[in-house]
């Protein structure tokens, strides 16, 4: 029976051959004809049935798009909802000619001349049947203006539905994000089928990270058309079953952002350029997410004109740029606290240790002079006093000691150079130098004057104002890290039931005495008082704060030069920070400012982390921002979906 | 049974000149007329089918003639060197594929085209011959009905290629593949024992795989149980062309006249949808006519499978008749609603060349395996 013991044996082969060629025959000849009667059941048995759906009224499939999500602040205010509005859309199978009609529509200036290569290749791109949306929102002389001439655009229609509204503006928009028309990229990587009826998506910010949240479930509807594509309400004599099935709505969500700190932190850096970000020490919930300027989102979802969208994107304060999530900056002076926290932990600084600040300081075999900010000097200095005066050289000696790997390892825990986690995208992680890093990224050795300038926050290291804030977070948790979060619940749109989502703790870090801690963070509530860098912002402040100014380079100066505010054009001038949590002895909130070219940490940015602790710790609350009423759009009534 | 008149290649003097160039070629008269007559049936309705553009008629045309020429040169060939020559094909086919497989993590997302600049094409086309082909050529010599080492040996011939295509991922090309190399192993005559074995354990595999199937390839399998499920993804498709069907009745609307074609109700009208838009045009007796053709097409292959000179040639043209018939009973499954919907062309009908020339590669290879006369005669 096996292998080489049998031969071939040619007739046995044919005969077996020939026995399964006419068994195979069959077998097709079978199942042809089982397609066949399928047809004839189809075309004979079922035809007028079938007839009738297609013959002159037909059963059209309209998706029903779900309404978005709400987001809420933490007091509950809605800080982004649906209203609706008046579109213009185009049901692309009943289009004769799709890039003469859009022509057409722009000679009427319903739509941007620019748009029409963008809005065709969409409409190329998609299915013929699901209609494309041109325009998201109609002013009352457009809707005017094109019913007149309705007849002469087959297949293009106003139909009312709901767009998305941000009742603040411009207010958190860079934790936000914004929606808009979904794009031929969008189209490429979301299901077509759960988008059928959405003319929106998430494109930034949280609206895009939440976007599987918020978006919901699509529906869909049973319509019978005519030939002409219009819709009809009887089909002739056939009674047929039409279905519905009502979209799911997508989740609302709930920030830790207060708009009423959020309104404080843009108010006080209105004008200028900057970012404001408040964390919870004790849960990583984002408090405060402020990056000025703003710009308003609301244009975005009603479909943002060529000319508006330039104008953003070439503004020289770049408003469209996200500060606090993405503005990597030299952290100046701010790294103090956590460069005096590595040389207590490493055992290299006595913290009641005295050293003589004469205001130079250089390196054992070199002449160069790193002067300290205040050229007289500060005379003798510990621990405590160098953070309270903001003393460089005594950083400078402490970095030189440390060196750059130990800082680099101690100011990694904190955060530095590495990506919070928070949940926005497009988030930068700034750099945390080190021999290693250099060597890959230069292809050089490390100079030891390099540390010195990383231990006053200059040189190499870059961070963002939320890597700060999340920064102060820790050394105010002593240690317990938790990472950075906007959204802390979601409601479900079906059970309205509301989940909490867990905060997430990262390791903690542990010191090799607690007590290193208290000795940085006493340092740090001397900064606030008399004598400290930041005293003139917290004079008479009722609890206790920690805190620590900075004031970054921006304009390096040459040996001996001095630096002059007035001399300089502005956006040359130093950056000011201030990196603060309070209460000092039980801490409810941390927070870092930054205000780009505001010169002093302690004069230009204290101040709004004042401001934003005696609202968040005392109830002070001012002048609450006040929703915007949305455009005078459609009634609600007239929407053209099912609810 | 041939005369020595055949082997010189001398013409029969009954014969008719057009017949005798026929022979000449090596071609087989009757399987050329019934192809003949599918492929002027499929321009016939392309021409409706893509809403009267004649551009994309005239390509079709191009790409067929291309096709035709492909199938005449494979004719030509000796019998004996298509057999010798088939690892060597499988071996490129398998290298291009691997090729495909490292070039396509570099780019994201399916890949299954290698850019040669002056034109792409998809290695895994060639495996849909050269798959059945390297079977036959490990079973030529060999014993047959096959032993277990030869079944575990063509297994494998089977699904290193058929693997490396599903990873692309196009599961459909694959299962053509695998189809093809699997034929070959029932020609060949696999007892009756092993094919139920192979039956039952498929069977049983079922359950298993419906368990680690993801939750969208769930949806896709109650979609086709139930096409009112999603009727605004794939079941659109299949609502949408069972009212096309349906509504064309006995004699159709009419060519050019099926509105449900012509207003693009009926999606994909030209490619794999194309045989709904037979049967809303010109109706049941359309549509019965082209699987007459199909089953002529199929019956004929299989009679000149079993005329082939040796087992190399009876297994290779069984092979490839039966996979045009997996071809053409997918398609029209498909679009009738009995099976679901996977992306297989109707053959030679639906527009676009990948599938034309490699069927018609077939069948000149299919053709090249028995009109070429042995030279010893039984």
């Amino acid at each position: 029976m096996f292998g080489s013991a049998r031969i071939k044996d040619h007739h046995g082969e044919q005969r077996l051959f020939a026995g399964r060629i006419v068994f195979a025959g069959v077998a097709a000849a079978i199942l042809l004809l089982l397609v066949i009667s399928r047809l004839f059941f189809l075309q004979v048995i079922k035809h007028s049935y079938f007839a009738d759906l297609s013959q002159g009224n037909r059963v059209r499939l309209e998706p029903l798009p779900p309404d978005r999500g709400l987001i809420y602040d933490s007091q509950g205010t809605v800080i982004a909802e649906n209203t609706p509005a008046y579109q213009l859309e185009l049901v692309p199978e009943q289009v004769p000619d799709v890039v003469d009609t859009l022509s057409r529509l722009a000679d009427l200036h319903l739509i941007d001349r620019e748009s029409v290569p963008g809005l065709t290749r969409l409409i190329k791109t998609g299915r013929r049947f699901q209609a494309v949306p041109l325009r998201l929102s109609l002013s009352e002389n457009d809707i005017a203006m094109f019913s007149v001439r309705q007849h002469d655009f087959p297949g293009v229609e106003i139909r009312t539905r709901l767009a998305r509204w941000y009742p603040f503006g411009g207010q958190g928009v860079h934790a936000l994000g914004y929606v808009a028309t979904i794009s031929e990229d969008d189209l490429k990587r979301i299901d077509r089928d759960q988008y059928s009826g959405s003319a929106l998506i998430g494109k930034i910010g949280l609206e895009s990270t939440y976007e599987q949240e918020l978006h919901g479930l699509s529906g869909y509807r049973q319509v019978l058309v005519n030939a002409q594509g219009r819709r009809v309400d009887k089909l002739g004599g056939t009674p047929v079953h039409l279905e519905t099935r009502k979209p799911t709505a997508g989740n609302d969500i709930f920030l830790g952002i207060d708009m009423r700190l959020q309104h404080i932190a843009e108010e006080g850096l209105a004008g200028k350029r900057g970012a404001v970000v408040a964390i919870d020490p004790n849960t990583g919930n984002v408090l405060t997410f402020a990056s000025v300027p703003t710009f308003d989102p609301n244009k975005f979802t009603r479909g943002i004109s060529n000319a508006d969208y330039a104008a953003l994107r070439d503004d020289v304060d770049r408003p469209l740029f996200n500060r606090a999530l993405r503005g990597t900056y030299p952290p100046g002076s701010t790294v103090k606290p956590m460069m005096a926290l590595a040389g207590l932990e490493y055992g290299v600084v006595d913290p009641n240790a005295v050293r003589n600040c004469t205001g130079g300081f250089t390196l054992p075999g070199s002449s160069h002079v790193y002067h300290d900010w205040k050229r007289s000097g500060h005379g003798p200095v510990d621990m405590k006093r160098a953070i309270a005066t903001s003393c460089d050289i005594y950083f400078y000696g402490l970095a030189e000691v440390l060196g750059i790997d130990r800082v680099h390892d101690a100011m990694s825990g904190l955060g530095f150079g590495r990506l919070s986690g928070i949940d926005v995208g497009g988030e930068k992680p700034g750099i945390m130098p080190s021999t290693a890093w250099k060597m890959a990224t230069y292809k050089q050795q490390w100079y030891p004057g390099e540390t010195v300038i990383v231990g006053i926050g200059q040189g190499y290291l870059t961070a963002t104002p939320l890597q700060l804030a999340h920064a102060a977070a820790i050394l105010a948790a002593r240690g317990r890290n938790w990472r950075p979060r906007l959204v802390t619940s979601v409601r479900d749109a079906t059970t309205q039931e509301i989940r909490k989502l867990p905060p997430i703790e990262e390791p903690v870090i542990q010191l090799r005495d607690t007590s290193l801690w208290d000795t940085v963070i006493e340092g740090m509530e001397m900064v606030a008082r008399p004598g400290g860098t930041a005293s003139s912002s917290f004079a008479g402040v009722p609890y206790r704060v920690a805190a620590k100014t900075g004031t970054a380079q921006v304009f390096s100066l040459g040996q001996n030069q001095k630096y002059n505010a007035a001399s300089l054009a502005e956006r040359l001038r130093d950056h000011a920070l201030f990196i603060a949590f309070a209460p000092a002895d039980n801490p409810k909130i941390a927070i870092a400012v930054l205000v780009e070219n505001g010169g002093h940490g302690g004069l230009a940015a204290a101040p709004i982390a004042r401001r934003i602790f005696d609202a968040y710790l005392l109830g002070k609350f001012e002048n609450a921002p006040k929703p915007l009423a949305p455009p005078a759009d459609a009634p609600i009534e007239d929407l053209d979906e099912v609810h | 049974m041939e005369s020595a008149q055949e082997i010189s290649g001398a013409p029969r003097k009954r014969l008719s000149a057009n017949a005798s160039l026929v022979r000449r070629l090596h071609l087989d008269g009757p399987l050329l007329a019934l192809l003949g007559a599918v492929i002027v049936f499929g321009l016939f309705i392309l021409y409706s089918a893509t809403g009267e553009n004649l551009g994309q008629w005239l390509s079709q045309v191009a790409r067929l003639a291309l096709a035709v020429i492909a199938m005449v040169g494979l004719a030509q060939l000796p019998p004996g060197w298509l057999r010798r020559a088939s690892p060597v094909i499988y071996g490129i086919g398998l290298v291009l594929l691997v090729l495909v497989a490292i070039h396509g993590s570099a780019t994201n997302g399916a890949q299954r085209w290698l850019d040669l600049k002056v034109f792409r094409f998809q290695p895994s086309e060639i495996m849909k011959l050269a798959v059945p082909m390297m079977c036959a050529w490990y079973l030529h010599n060999r014993p047959l009905p096959p032993s277990l080492r030869d079944i575990g040996a063509i297994l494998a011939i089977i699904l290193v290629p058929a693997a490396l295509i599903a990873k692309q991922p196009d599961l459909g090309t694959a299962l053509l593949v695998g189809s093809a190399g699997i034929l070959v192993l029932f020609l060949a005559g696999l007892s009756n024992f092993i094919i139920g074995l192979g039956i039952a354990a498929l069977a049983s595999i079922v359950p298993v795989a419906w368990h680690f199937m993801h939750d969208y390839q769930k949806q896709r399998v109650l979609m086709f149980l139930d096409p009112a499920q999603d009727p605004l993804g794939a079941g659109y498709h299949s609502i949408q062309s069972q009212i096309a069907i349906g509504s064309g009745g006995l004699f159709g609307k009419g060519w050019m006249h099926g509105s449900q074609a012509q207003l693009e109700f009926l999606p994909e009208r030209s490619t794999d949808f194309i045989f709904a838009v037979i049967g809303e045009e010109i109706g049941l007796i359309g549509q019965t006519l082209l699987i007459g053709l199909y089953l002529g097409v199929i019956a004929r292959s299989l009679f000149l499978s079993g005329a082939a000179q040796d087992t190399y040639g009876r297994l290779v043209c069984g092979s490839f008749a039966l996979t045009f018939f997996v071809y053409a009973f997918v398609n029209t499954g498909m679009v009738s609603g009995i099976l679901p919907v996977v992306g297989v062309p109707l053959p030679l009908v639906s527009y676009g060349g990948t599938a034309m020339v490699t069927l018609l590669a077939s069948f000149g290879i299919l053709m090249s395996l028995n009109g070429h006369r042995r030279l010893v005669g039984s």
